[in-house]
């Protein structure tokens, strides 16, 4: 039950002063579908990820136009990776790319949450809470589908109960908070401010405080504040190393025998309204070796595994004025694990013609992201469809599981 | 947007004269701010520290004689077992603030805070089931603070957890800190500086910020943490009874910082003999040793065998040789002396306007203080009712002290006091322990660095992290900041990725930032 450097003493549950992620901390054999010893990670990310640029439509004639200076190609320097011959995926991702063609990984394009506004708080709640509308705060989707799950019969309710009185938390990701008792966990080391703050506050300084913008300017200048710009190993949420300490500091924890089974995290700094290839591509980098590091922490329990992906929304279709892109709809998610059925992007794609776009803007979500996990919580860990249209995600009666998604 | 002007001087006075807003101040004061300014003047609104641990200087010198004396003989008793301890006596942990050079230590203390947000929410805040079953590592001994720090501790939480949440604007408490920072002493010192530091700010400055200034002189300058301080427990009249035995002489520490900072400033007027003149004055004022016998151990004492015999020339008065009152009476006429009055109202002011402050200012505050001999609260009155003291251009930027109380205000947090005095450590402004005497810088210079700026971003980033579950930052920074909000800083904080970054920005807005 030890590990080296991770284990959930008080002494970390207290630093948890970013509270990066939580987990239901279920006995063994508490989510044992079928048989086996699952884990369910999801990875919230927070700004809304570009779905077109992480993995690009190549095969759609409307593509590089619209995309122009940030559109990426088949061939050349910084090629995209193939997929399946319509669809490639973001050049930092070899990963997932490795994991897609041995089927353990799949892309899910064109998708979305309920949510159909632009506000990223908004949004985040109800991508976050599984209910339908912003504001619902109280608990998160993945907390009240652990409450809903059948209860492991190899576990006395005596020894369950302690067990789950092991709970504190710090600051949970809302998605599993809530009734059921998690576990907070963070690295001892503390996460710094993002880099992306700094380059908010500049921009803000620049506008209405010279003397401010000035004393910034001067420490970013001098690598006192980091920006994003430089690769300085920052470790937090939204750092690329942050990412992989992260996932190997959860994998470690779920890969215990008597560990947790089901984890949130979540990634910062995906909001790129601006210089969005060199933003992305440090992000998705980032993504794509935590998905190596749960990988490879997880060992033997990698085969029941499964990681979900998931943003509030997508971004806009166009390229903006800024080599980024503004707030959309459609977007991906990924998903991936040893107990994925993957190897495949799984879309109904709505196309990028003016008239295909929403509000002429965005890509169209043509798959609702409830499915999605509602499919997983079927086939990974014996949830009840009943249960899951009335608690889990509420008024989501006509949200049918998406089945065939775990092997 | 236009703001009427009642909603603007509303702000102001929230955060140029008060402790930052919290939730409904803004509206609770619109009507008529700067009547609410005076009513706390009027009703003397500077609240009272509270707490166990607080007590009388003397009650805690006498236990921190006790404490000292129970070390030692730990120490001798382990020595006679043949255990060696090292160098220093009994293990301690570390204790906030001594340790210069352990930045990165105080940073983890100041971001690791296990507090949380809005009081009456704690506990929910991971959706956590039921807490108090003990897990691994829970019971793991806590460390023995020592009695030194843990009367440090209780006094800080006394000002965190207490008195900056107590008022609606808090003048009075700002006033506190800004006479407490005038009249600096350091915890740095030793332990019996530490263990009274709260003490001295109770005794000293509380009772007399909105009194007279020669009471609050003479309360300072006879309080055991200031004759500490400055050394003049050690001065002796070289022709006193104490110093001829001892052949002791003269420590002009204290005497020279009364005239240099105290009273008259540098360009006072005074000499080095008014110096030596005045150390002469003050000597035997002093303070009972543990063995008491000049009186109750810890309290104050005029120890006339110390004492310089006879009169005393300084700023070209003669005073007649006469015990303490010689000096009580050199004092007083510091305290009423126009050199005083210009300094302190030049200090003011660039407290609370700006690095330069308007000479008319200044002029009317000197003035109010020459007039009412010193008393404080029309000196406080005429600052609010200044012109000059309403400019909407918030030249100030809050000193870390004055930025973390106004982001505990204005989420309602009541935090244990670790991490707070963490973050003014590494912030640059360590709690009740200044580099000198003459304080921390009250200039913005001081605090708009890149080494401060990064701080303070990461501990904006700290508190907006706790506070994302709590509040809408489009919501928090109307009620907070409100009238004084660019739309450049609405769009900031609205457009942000994430509630918490969205708190941080609001947190690290140039309103937020600057007063």
């Amino acid at each position: 039950m030890q590990c080296e450097t991770i284990s959930p003493s008080r002494r970390a549950v207290l630093g948890a002063s970013g509270a990066l992620f939580a987990w239901a901390f279920m006995p063994r054999h508490a989510l044992a579908a079928r048989g086996r010893d699952a884990r369910f990670v999801t990875i919230i990310l927070r700004g809304a990820l570009d779905g077109l640029t992480a993995v690009l439509p190549l095969g759609d004639p409307d593509y590089e136009a619209l995309r122009q200076s940030i559109a990426l190609h088949a061939e050349g320097a910084n090629a995209a990776l193939p997929l399946d011959g319509f669809f490639a995926l973001h050049p930092s991702m070899p990963n997932f790319a490795r994991l897609f063609r041995a089927g353990q990984a799949c892309v899910i394009h064109a998708c979305a949450t309920a949510y159909r506004d632009r506000s990223h708080f908004d949004g985040q709640d109800v991508l976050e809470s599984g209910y339908e509308i912003p504001g619902k705060v109280d608990s998160g989707w993945l907390n009240r589908m652990l409450i809903g799950l059948p209860k492991g019969e190899k576990v006395a309710p005596g020894a369950a109960e302690k067990v789950i009185g092991l709970a504190v938390g710090a600051n949970a990701p809302l998605v599993i908070r809530g009734g059921a008792p998690v576990l907070g966990w963070a690295p001892a080391t503390l996460p710094p401010a993002g880099d992306d703050l700094a380059l908010r506050l500049m921009d803000l300084y620049s506008q209405r405080d010279p003397r401010l913008a000035h004393a910034l300017q001067e420490g970013i200048a001098t690598g006192k504040i980091a920006t994003g710009l430089d690769n300085a190993s920052r470790g937090g949420p939204g750092d690329p190393e942050g990412m992989k300490h992260l996932a190997a500091g959860a994998a470690k924890l779920l890969a215990q025998p008597d560990g947790p089974r089901v984890a949130a995290l979540a990634f910062e700094g995906w909001d790129t309204h601006a210089q969005e290839i060199g933003r992305l591509a440090r992000l998705l980098a980032g993504l794509d070796g935590a998905f190596a590091a749960f990988e490879q922490e997880l060992g033997p329990s990698w085969k029941d595994t499964a990681i979900l992906v998931a943003t509030e929304f997508g971004r806009t279709a166009r390229v903006n004025g800024t080599e980024g892109t503004d707030h959309g709809t459609g977007t991906t998610a990924f998903l991936v694990g040893g107990a994925v059925k993957g190897g495949r992007v799984i879309a109904d794609w709505p196309g990028l013609k003016e008239a295909q776009l929403r509000d002429g803007r965005d890509l169209a979500a043509t798959t609702d992201l409830r499915a999605i996990a509602k499919g997983i919580a079927v086939d990974l860990l014996d949830a009840s469809a009943t249960t899951l249209s009335r608690d889990v995600f509420p008024g989501s009666e006509r949200v049918a599981p998406a089945r065939g998604l775990i092997i | 947007m236009v703001q009427s002007p009642d909603r603007i001087e509303a702000a102001l006075a929230l955060s140029r004269f008060g402790l930052g807003a919290r939730q409904g101040d803004l509206e609770a004061i619109s009507s008529d701010p700067r009547g609410a300014l005076k009513e706390e003047i009027a009703n003397r609104t500077v609240p009272s520290p509270a707490g166990e641990e607080l007590k009388p200087t003397a009650e805690l010198l006498n236990d921190l004689y006790a404490f000292q004396e129970a070390q030692k003989e730990m120490r001798e008793r382990k020595a006679a077992e043949g255990i060696s301890t090292p160098a220093g006596g009994v293990p301690q942990p570390p204790s906030s603030g001594e340790q210069p050079g352990k930045a990165d230590a105080m940073k983890a203390e100041a971001l690791s805070s296990s507090s949380s947000m809005a009081g009456e929410k704690a506990g929910s805040a991971a959706g956590t089931g039921a807490p108090g079953t003990p897990m691994k590592g829970a019971n793991e001994p806590k460390p023995v603070v020592p009695f030194p720090q843990r009367v440090f501790l209780a006094e800080a939480k006394a000002r965190f957890s207490g008195t900056i949440h107590a008022p609606r604007i808090g003048f009075g408490e700002r006033l506190a800190m800004f006479w407490a920072n005038h009249f600096a002493i350091s915890a740095a010192k030793g332990p019996n500086v530490r263990v009274i530091a709260g003490a001295f700010e109770r005794e000293t400055i509380r009772p007399h910020v909105f009194g007279r200034f020669a009471d609050m002189l003479l309360a300072v300058e006879t309080h055991p943490a200031m004759l500490f301080y400055l050394d003049n427990q050690q001065s002796f009249g070289p022709n006193s009874p104490a110093g001829q035995n001892r052949k002791r002489g003269l420590n002009e520490n204290l005497a020279r910082e009364i005239l240099e900072l105290h009273t008259l400033g540098v360009n006072g007027g005074y000499t080095q003999d008014d110096v030596t003149s005045l150390a002469r004055i003050i000597t035997g004022w002093t303070v009972v040793g543990r063995q008491g016998r000049l009186g109750t151990p810890g309290s104050f004492v005029f120890f006339a065998n110390a004492h310089e015999p006879g009169d005393q020339q300084l700023l070209g008065n003669i005073y007649a040789e006469a015990g303490f009152e010689q000096g009580k009476a050199a004092l007083l006429h510091l305290a009423r002396h126009p050199a005083t009055a210009a300094h302190l109202a030049q200090k003011l002011a660039r407290h609370f306007v700006s690095d330069d402050p308007p000479s008319a200012l200044v002029d009317k505050l000197a003035k109010t203080f020459m007039a009412t001999d010193g008393d404080l609260a029309a000196v406080s009155t005429a600052l609010v009712e200044a012109k000059e003291s309403w400019t909407p251009q918030l030249a100030k930027v809050r000193s870390p002290l004055e930025f973390s109380i106004a982001i505990l205000r204005a989420t309602g947090a009541k935090p244990e006091p670790q991490p707070v005095l963490g973050g003014l450590y590494v912030m640059g402004q360590p709690y009740w322990q200044p580099s000198g005497p003459n304080g921390f810088s009250d200039l913005v210079d001081a605090w708009a660095s890149p080494e401060g700026l990064k701080m303070r971003m990461d501990i904006a980033n700290v508190a907006a992290t706790k506070g994302a579950d709590y509040f809408d930052p489009p919501d928090f920074i109307e009620t907070r900041l409100g009238p004084l909000l660019s739309k450049e800083t609405r769009s900031a904080v609205g457009r942000a990725e994430s509630r918490a970054q969205g708190l941080a920005i609001a947190f690290m807005s140039p309103e937020f930032q600057r007063r």
